[in-house]
C-alpha cells in the first residue's frame, strides 16, 4: 500500500535515504586520547593529535570498535571482520588534518534490515546500508565576531558511527519511524546516549521525488538535522517543492541544502559537485582493522534484550497488548520500570505475573507517562519508585481502594512524594466494601431522592448515574463501586 | 695545544669519554666552532648553542656518574624534519614559519634520553622532498666536497650535497658536527651519504617511530642515522629505534645491540647481484667501483649469486605516485588556522590559496598538484591503485630474492655529487638521482650507503646493501666489511671559513 | 585510436590545473597555469610507462608492515593542555582559533 503525494498534475512517489551520524559512547575520541566530555570549554579537550599538528599519527580506540560491531548486531547487520580506514580529503576550518578519516569502500558493519511500527498498525521493512566509523569535525561558530569565525576542537576526532540507510523510506511517518528505531536500538546497545539537542545523533537527509513506477529522480542532501520533527518537516518541505519545480517543468539541482528551523523551509548550500572529489585513498597511518569471529560473538553475547524480542516476549509471556508493548519497548528504561515495577506487584500480592501485567502497563502508560510529560521528566528521573508504584497497584489490587481514589492517591504521591500506603491511612481513603454501610447509605439516597426515583422506575435508566454519584459523595468517594452497583440496582429496580 | 676532537668518529669519542680524556663540554664547544667556521655552507638553520651545552653539561653528569650509553655527550645535528620542542622546526618551509612545537619527536626524545647533545637544526629540502637541498626556503645546502681537476685543483662552484638530508650530510662531513639525524623516503638519507663520503642508513619501515617527524610520505618515511663510520651507524640506529604505541605503523620488536652484529665475518653470506640495476648510461667508473666491492666481498669469503628483481625500472615512477598522493593529504593541514604562516584573504578559502601558495616552494607545489591529481575522480584506478599493485610486484621480487640470497649489493645513486644549478630546471632529471635506492623504500627494507671509492674528478662515490626485513644486523655486518674492504679514509679539502 | 587514448588520459591543460590547484587550495596565477600544466605533463608522460605492467590478480599494498591494526584502551590520556595548542596559532582569541568568516 504504497502512499503517494498529490501533485497538480498527477501522483508523485517521494523516496527518503538517510544518513544518520550518532556519536559514539566513549571516554576518548576514536583515534586520540582526549575526552569527548559533552560542554567542556573550548580547546581543552584537545591535544597535538586532534589539532593536527606537524608529525601526529591516529591511534585506534578499541571501545569504539566494539561499540560499532554492537550497533551493527543491534541491527541485525553483516559484521565485517576487515575493514579499511580512508581518508576523505576537502578543507574547512573545523577540519584541523585537510581531511577526515573515515570509511569508504569497506565498512565495518554491511547490510541489515529493520522493521519498523506505523501509527496505522502495519510494518514496514527498511534497509540499512552500511555502518562504517569516522571522526566528527570541530565546532565553528559564526557569531561571536563581526569578522571571524572562532573554531573550538573540542570535537574534533570524536568518534561518529555513520549508518547509511536504503532509500527504502516513502514518507515523513517512515522516515520518523525509522530514526526512532535506531535510536532505540543504539540506546539499548548502550552505543549511543541519542541526545539530538546536545547534538550526539543528527541525520542528513536525502530527498528525492518520482512519477510511480519511474526511474529515481535526483535528489537533494539536507545536512545536520537535528530533531525528528524537523527531520520530517524538511522531507515534507523538500517533497512539495521538488514536485512544484518538475511540474513547472524544471530540474532539480542535485545539491546539498540546509534546514532553517524558524522558517521551515531548506535552502541551497554548496551547488558545485566537482567541489566534492574526496580524493578517498587508504589512510597509510593505519592498518586494515581485523578482528576475529570470536571477538563479534562475545560483543553479542553482552548485548541486552533488544526491543523486538522484549516487545515479543511482553505479548505472549504477558498478555500485554501489541500497542501498549510497543510504548514499553520504545525506551529501555521503560521497559525496564515497567518490568521491575511488574516483579515487586507479583512479590507484593502474591498474585500471578500474567495476570497482573496488562493492569501494571495500563497504569505505568497512561498515569505514569501522563505525569512525566507535564513535568517534562524522563523514565529515569520518575518521582514515583517502583517500590511506591507497585503499592499503590497492590492497593488496588486487593481492594483497598478503588481505581478512582488510586488516581488521587497518585497526584497526592506526586506533589507530596509519599508512599501510597501512608497516604490512604492518613487521609482515611480505604474504599467501604461493607455491604452493609453501602446499603444504608443507598437507603437514604433512596430517601432523599423520592422524586427521581419515580423518574428513573419511570424510563430514565440514565438517572442511574445519579444515584451512583450521590452515593459516592456521601460516602466521600470511598465506596467500592462494585459493591455500589450490585445492590443500588435491585433498590432501585424494586 | 688542543687535540681537535672534531675529527673523532662516534665510538672513539665514546671510548674518550668514558675515560675522561675529554669532556663533553669541550667536545661540543670544538663543534660550535666548527658550526661558526662553516656557515656559508648553509648546513645550520638553527644553531642551538645555549642547548648544546646545558646538554653536554647533563651528558658529563651522565658519564660521571656511570650511567653513559653509547650516545651520551655525542654531539648530533637534527634534520628539521623532526619536531624538537621549543626550538624550530619547519621542514625548511615558509609555512611552517615560526612554528615551535610544544612536543618533542619520539626518535629525538630517545637520542636525548641517551644523552647526546643536540648542535642544532639543519637544513634539508623542503618537506623532503627532492634530491639536492636546492629546494629549501633557507637556501640551498653547499656540499663540502668539491671536484679537483686532473691537476689536482679545486673547482670553484658549489656542488650539491644530495638531498633531501644535505644539511644534515654537509655537517658531518666537514666535521661541524659527530653525526646526524636524516630521513629517508626515496633515498634522502643514502644518495646525499653517498655524496659526501658517510655512511648513511635507513632501517625497515616500522624501526623507528615516526611520531613527532613531520609527514612526507607517511608509508615510506623513516629516520635513520648519518655517521662516518658503519660502527657509529650501530650505535645511533639502536639509540633511534623503539616501539611507539603513539605510531600505529611501529613494529614492536626488541631492538639489540646492532654494534654486536659487526663481528667482521660474513663467510658464506650470500650476497644477490640485481641485473636489472645496470642500467643503461651507468658511468664507467660507478660499475667499476661495483665490480670491485663484488670482489672484495668475495675475498672476504661470502657467495656472490646473480638475481633478477623484473620490476625494478617501474620502481621510481611508481613512487612518484605514491609518495606524491600520501604528501598532497599530509600537507594538507597547512592551512594557515592552526600554526605557521598565515596569508589573509578575502575570506577562508582564499586565506588558505594565498597561504599555501606563498608558503610552499615550487617543488612542493608540483608535487602536491600530482598528488591531488592522481587521486582524484576518475584516475584513482588508473594511477594510485595501480602504483599500490605495482609496488605489491616490486616487494614480491626482493621476497623472491630473499629466499636466495640474505643482502643485495648495488650502486647508490647513478653519479657523483653535481653542481648546483645543473639539475634543477628538469624534475624527472632530478628524480632520476633515486633510482637505486626507491626500490627498497617501496618494499620497507632496510638499506645503507656505504663510502666507497671516488670518482675520476675525486668526487665520493657510495655502494649501497639492501637488507631483509628486521634484519639490520646482517645489512651492517656486510656494510662493516664491506667499509673496511674499500678503505675509503678521504676528506674533503677546506675551502670554507678560517683555515686552521 | 589507442595512441589518442593515452594521450587523453595522460594530458592535463590550463583548465584541469586550474581545478586541481582549487582543490588543493593553492593560488596559481593565470600565466603561471599554461607552464605549470606543462611541468605537470612532463611527469604524467613518465608516469604513463606503469601502464605496461601486468598487474591482473594483483592485490595493492595495503600496508608495508605485515601486521593488524594495533589497539588502544579507552582511556582520556590526553588534552586538557588549551595553552600550548594555541601558542603556535596565527590567530587565536578567547581560547579560540580564529579564521576570517564563514559565510554559509
Amino acid at each position: 500500500m504504497t502512499k503517494y503525494v498529490k501533485g497538480a498534475t498527477g501522483d508523485w512517489e517521494v523516496v527518503i535515504g538517510l544518513e544518520i551520524h550518532a556519536q559514539v559512547l566513549s571516554e576518548s575520541k576514536l583515534f586520540s586520547g582526549s575526552s569527548t566530555k559533552y560542554g567542556a570549554e573550548p580547546n581543552t579537550q584537545v591535544s597535538f593529535v586532534c589539532s593536527a599538528m606537524p608529525g601526529m599519527l591516529p591511534v585506534i580506540n578499541e571501545e569504539c570498535i566494539r561499540q560499532a560491531v554492537r550497533t551493527g548486531l543491534a541491527m541485525g547487520c553483516k559484521i565485517n571482520l576487515r575493514s579499511v580506514f580512508d581518508r576523505k580529503n576537502y578543507f574547512y576550518a573545523d577540519l584541523p588534518q585537510g581531511y577526515q578519516i573515515s570509511q569508504f569502500k569497506d565498512p565495518i558493519v554491511g547490510e541489515g534490515e529493520l522493521v519498523v511500527d506505523l501509527e496505522d498498525g502495519s510494518t514496514k521493512t527498511i534497509g540499512v546500508e552500511r555502518l562504517h566509523l569516522e571522526q566528527d569535525a570541530g565546532k565553528s561558530m559564526h557569531d561571536q565576531h563581526p569578522t571571524q569565525t572562532y573554531i573550538d576542537l573540542n570535537r574534533s576526532g570524536v568518534a561518529l558511527m555513520e549508518i547509511v540507510s536504503m532509500p527504502d523510506m516513502r514518507s515523513a511517518e517512515e522516515a520518523g519511524a525509522y530514526f526512532r528505531k535506531i535510536r532505540s536500538l543504539v540506546r539499548y546497545a548502550g552505543t549511543c546516549d541519542g541526545n539530538m539537542d546536545q547534538g550526539s545523533m543528527r541525520a542528513d537527509v536525502n530527498v528525492s521525488v518520482r512519477r510511480p513506477g519511474a526511474e529515481l529522480g535526483t535528489r537533494t542532501e539536507t545536512k545536520n538535522v537535528n530533531s525528528i520533527r524537523y527531520m520530517m518537516q524538511v522531507i515534507d518541505f523538500e517533497t512539495r517543492r521538488q514536485i512544484d519545480i518538475l511540474e513547472d517543468g524544471g530540474v532539480i539541482a542535485q545539491e546539498t541544502r540546509q534546514f532553517d528551523p524558524a522558517s521551515g523551509t531548506t535552502s541551497s548550500l554548496r551547488s558545485k559537485e566537482e567541489a566534492h572529489d574526496y580524493r578517498y585513498f587508504p589512510d597509510p597511518d593505519l592498518l586494515p582493522l581485523t578482528f576475529a569471529q570470536e571477538f563479534v560473538d562475545d560483543l553479542a553475547k553482552s548485548l541486552p534484550e533488544l526491543p523486538d524480542a522484549k516487545k515479543e516476549r511482553l505479548i505472549t509471556e504477558l498478555g500485554i497488548s501489541a500497542y501498549n508493548a510497543g510504548v514499553l519497548v520504545a525506551e529501555k528504561e521503560s521497559a525496564d520500570y515497567f518490568e521491575d515495577l511488574l516483579e515487586a506487584l507479583t512479590h507484593k500480592t502474591g498474585n500471578d505475573k500474567k495476570s497482573l501485567a496488562s493492569q501494571a502497563a495500563n497504569w505505568v502508560i497512561g498515569d505514569l507517562f501522563g505525569a512525566l510529560k507535564k513535568a517534562s521528566k524522563s523514565v529515569t528521573e520518575s518521582p514515583v519508585s517502583i517500590k511506591d508504584g507497585a503499592e499503590l497497584l497492590s492497593l488496588q489490587v486487593d481492594g483497598t481502594i478503588s481505581g478512582r481514589i488510586a488516581k488521587d492517591v497518585f497526584e497526592i504521591m506526586l506533589e507530596t512524594g509519599q508512599n501510597p500506603e501512608k497516604i490512604v491511612e492518613e487521609k482515611g481513603l480505604k474504599q467501604v466494601s461493607d455491604s452493609g454501610a453501602i446499603e444504608a447509605i443507598i437507603d437514604q439516597v433512596i430517601a432523599d431522592n423520592a422524586d427521581k426515583v419515580v423518574q428513573y422506575r419511570g424510563g430514565k435508566d440514565k438517572l442511574f448515574g445519579f444515584f451512583v454519584g450521590q452515593v459516592m459523595k456521601l460516602t466521600g468517594g470511598k465506596a467500592n463501586p462494585q459493591v455500589v452497583n450490585d445492590l443500588l440496582r435491585p433498590k432501585l429496580d424494586a | 695545544m688542543t687535540q681537535d676532537l672534531t675529527k673523532l668518529t662516534l665510538a672513539a669519542a665514546r671510548d674518550g669519554l668514558t675515560k675522561g680524556d675529554f669532556t663533553s663540554r669541550e667536545l661540543t664547544q670544538q663543534y660550535l666552532s666548527a658550526m661558526e667556521n662553516g656557515r656559508e655552507m648553509n648546513s645550520f638553520i638553527v644553531e642551538t648553542a645555549d642547548i648544546a651545552l646545558h646538554m653536554a653539561d647533563k651528558a658529563d653528569e651522565m658519564i660521571a656518574a656511570g650511567n653513559a650509553t653509547g650516545m651520551t655527550g655525542i654531539p648530533i645535528a637534527v634534520k628539521d624534519l623532526f619536531c624538537t620542542k621549543d626550538v624550530h622546526s619547519c621542514a625548511a618551509s615558509h609555512i611552517l614559519n615560526g612554528f615551535k612545537p610544544k612536543y618533542e619527536s619520539t626518535v629525538t626524545a630517545n637520542l636525548w634520553h641517551d644523552g647526546a647533545v643536540m648542535l642544532g637544526k639543519t637544513n634539508m629540502d623542503e618537506f623532503a622532498m627532492g634530491s639536492s637541498n636546492e629546494t629549501s626556503f633557507y637556501g640551498p645546502v653547499k656540499n663540502p666536497w668539491r671536484a679537483l681537476d686532473d691537476k689536482g685543483v679545486l673547482d670553484t662552484k658549489d656542488y650539491v650535497p644530495g638531498g633531501s638530508s644535505g644539511g644534515s650530510v654537509a655537517a658531518v662531513a666537514a666535521d661541524m658536527a659527530m653525526a646526524a639525524t636524516g630521513t629517508d623516503t626515496g633515498g634522502s638519507i643514502r644518495q646525499p651519504a653517498a655524496f659526501t663520503g658517510l655512511v648513511g642508513m635507513k632501517p625497515t619501515y616500522g624501526r623507528c617511530s615516526r611520531w613527532g617527524m613531520i609527514a612526507f610520505a607517511s608509508s615510506l618515511d623513516q629516520a635513520g642515522p648519518i655517521t662516518k663510520t658503519v660502527r657509529d651507524a650501530a650505535i645511533m640506529m639502536e639509540s633511534m629505534a623503539s616501539y611507539d604505541v603513539k605510531d600505529s605503523t611501529s613494529v614492536e620488536r626488541i631492538v639489540p645491540n646492532y654494534e654486536h652484529a659487526l663481528t667482521g665475518d660474513i663467510r658464506g653470506m650470500k650476497i644477490g647481484i640485481p641485473k636489472e640495476y645496470r642500467m643503461d648510461g651507468m658511468p664507467m667508473e660507478i660499475e667499476k667501483l661495483w665490480q670491485d666491492a663484488i670482489g672484495w666481498m668475495k675475498a672476504a669469503g661470502a657467495e656472490i649469486i646473480d638475481i633478477s628483481l623484473p620490476h625494478t625500472k617501474y620502481a621510481l615512477p611508481t613512487y612518484y605516485i605514491v609518495a606524491p598522493a600520501e604528501a598532497s593529504s599530509n600537507l594538507a593541514r597547512y592551512d594557515g588556522v592552526k600554526y605557521g604562516l598565515r596569508v589573509e584573504g578575502d575570506s577562508l578559502d582564499g586565506m588558505y590559496k594565498n597561504t599555501r601558495a606563498e608558503g610552499f616552494g615550487d617543488e612542493v607545489k608540483r608535487r602536491i598538484l600530482i598528488g591531488t591529481y592522481v587521486l582524484s575522480a576518475g584516475y584513482y584506478d588508473a594511477y594510485y591503485l595501480k602504483a599500490q599493485k605495482i609496488r605489491t610486484l616490486i616487494a614480491q621480487d626482493f621476497a623472491k630474492a630473499y629466499a636466495q640470497v640474505d643482502v643485495i649489493l648495488t650502486p647508490t645513486a647513478p653519479s657523483a655529487a653535481f653542481a648546483m644549478g645543473e639539475k634543477s630546471d628538469d624534475p624527472i632529471a632530478m628524480y632520476l638521482n633515486d633510482i637505486f635506492t626507491v626500490p627498497a623504500s617501496l618494499a620497507g627494507l632496510p638499506a645503507i650507503s656505504v663510502p666507497a671509492g671516488l670518482s675520476k674528478n675525486a668526487m665520493p662515490l657510495g655502494l649501497h646493501l639492501i637488507g631483509r626485513a628486521f634484519d639490520e644486523e646482517t645489512l651492517l655486518r656486510a656494510a662493516h666489511v664491506l667499509e673496511h674492504a674499500a678503505g675509503f679514509t678521504a676528506k674533503p679539502k677546506v675551502w670554507w671559513g678560517e683555515k686552521s | 585510436m589507442e595512441e589518442q587514448e593515452r594521450a587523453e588520459k595522460m594530458s592535463v591543460d590550463k583548465k584541469i590545473v586550474a581545478k586541481i590547484a582549487d582543490l588543493a587550495r593553492i593560488n596559481v596565477p593565470e600565466e603561471q597555469l599554461e607552464p605549470l600544466a606543462g611541468e605537470l605533463n612532463n611527469i604524467l608522460d613518465w608516469i604513463e610507462q606503469l601502464s605496461e605492467v601486468n598487474t591482473d590478480g594483483v592485490a595493492p599494498m595495503t600496508s608495508v608492515v605485515a601486521f593488524t591494526l594495533p589497539f588502544r584502551a579507552d582511556k582520556v590520556t590526553d588534552g586538557g593542555y588549551r595553552d600550548e595548542i594555541l601558542a603556535n596559532a596565527p590567530s587565536a582569541d578567547h581560547g579560540f582559533f580564529a579564521v576570517p568568516k564563514v559565510i554559509e
